[in-house]
């Protein structure tokens, strides 16, 4: 029954921030971009049921919805872990070895760039540039913590230093 | 009304009209993938390509999409427009080789060589189902999704959706559902065999029937063409 009371609670919540999300924008057709880009900062992801509701009442199909929410790399269908990891493949960074980077990365996660871990701690996102070629390989720890002169053998400390500072 | 040329012809024209219906309507001959009559223009295919102005200024525009001025130049057959339609059905051709309509085109064309990597895909992305269920069944049950080389059609989230009527229609007015003619060559190849053949059957038919088996077809490059009578197989 807790677990019941819990998630009508969670359900709630819910439907007040896309409330609030609706009413910020006023339900304009032009504004399905900015109402996408906060739910995914409010739910990490976008879930089917919310888009279902997003289309609903914003009089838009669905299929307009999602293929919105396809086309932008920052809007994403699957749930982002807690830490998220982008991996810069651009072409200085690429020169410079990111792809064993990212390897590296793949193999200690156990995951696939583009994916989640199981534990939804960790996802792991490639990126084409982020403006810093001279310090590649890049990579960037959850939108700001920026690690350059990346190599294969400083994928470990780092993945443990990420999960020190949460475990502090 | 506004006075244009088409090939040296002067035509009159509608305000607001494309290039494209001006010139169909006088019968001048543009090939077109992505075009659907009373639609939104899309400008896909590109396959609709027409050279416009005069001198230094010309230059090539796709005609679905480029409305009609006055004292416009449009040319829809130059060499270079013949080169690019030639290149751009080979593209679409290495994507999806087995739709009949395509085959048609290169053959039309002269395209005899495809250059590139076969895809084998039974999709070229020219919208029309899209704005068929958009625009006409008022449906939006299919649509992009993704971008760049991962854009494809589809439902959303893959699934069959509530929205879908099952009218058929986006398969009505897909180009690619109309499959190549059963000619000696295996799937996937440039068949080409309306390029090659004796017409012997036009006499009879008006047309040529290239996807009937047995009508003396597809002559292979080097052999020499068989008449109507001689063919047997």
């Amino acid at each position: 029954m807790k677990i019941l009371k819990g998630h009508g609670a969670m359900m709630k919540r819910e439907e007040i921030m896309l409330e609030k999300i609706f009413k910020k924008y006023k339900l304009q057709k032009s504004a399905l971009v900015p109402v996408l880009q906060d739910i995914q900062a409010e739910y990490g992801y976008l879930p089917e049921d919310v888009l279902r509701q997003v289309a609903r009442k914003m009089k838009i199909s669905l299929i307009e919805v999602f293929g919105v929410a396809t086309f932008y790399k920052s809007l994403s269908l699957i749930p982002r872990g807690r830490h998220h990891i982008q991996v810069c493949t651009g072409t200085a960074c690429h020169v410079r070895g990111a792809k064993r980077v990212l390897e590296e990365f793949e193999r200690d996660l156990c995951t696939c760039a583009g994916q989640t871990t199981e534990d939804q701690e960790f996802s792991l996102e490639t990126v084409n540039c982020v403006g810093a070629c001279a310090l590649g390989p890049m990579v960037i720890v959850d939108g700001g913590k920026y690690h350059g002169h990346m190599t294969a053998t400083k994928v470990k400390p780092c993945i443990r230093k990420i999960t020190r500072k949460e475990a502090e | 009304m506004l006075n244009i040329t088409i090939n040296g012809a002067e035509v009159k024209a509608q305000e607001g009209a494309t290039i494209l219906e001006v010139a169909r309507d006088y019968g001048f001959y543009i090939p077109t993938l992505c075009y659907l009559e009373g639609h939104d223009s899309y400008g896909a295919c590109r396959l609709c390509i027409v050279e416009i102005g005069e001198g230094s200024r010309r230059r090539v525009v796709t005609s679905c999409n480029y409305p009609v001025e006055e004292g416009l130049s449009v040319q829809t057959d130059t060499k270079k427009i013949i080169g690019h339609r030639k290149l751009l059905i080979e593209l679409i051709l290495s994507r999806a080789p087995n739709s009949k309509t395509l085959q048609d085109l290169a053959s039309y064309y002269g395209v005899e060589k495809i250059r590139f990597k076969n895809k084998n895909d039974d999709c070229i992305l020219c919208g029309k189902c899209v704005r068929m269920c958009n625009e006409q069944m008022q449906s939006g049950a299919i649509g992009f999704v993704g971008r760049g080389k991962n854009l494809k059609i589809s439902t959303p989230f893959s699934k069959a959706n509530e929205v879908c009527r099952n009218c058929g229609a986006c398969m009505y007015i897909c180009p690619m559902v109309e499959v190549q003619c059963r000619g000696p060559k295996t799937t996937g190849d440039l068949c080409n065999g309306c390029l090659r053949v004796t017409p012997t059957c036009v006499e009879v038919y008006d047309r040529q029937m290239c996807y009937v088996e047995d009508c003396g077809t597809c002559v292979r490059p080097g052999s020499k063409p068989t008449g109507g009578k001689s063919q047997k197989k």
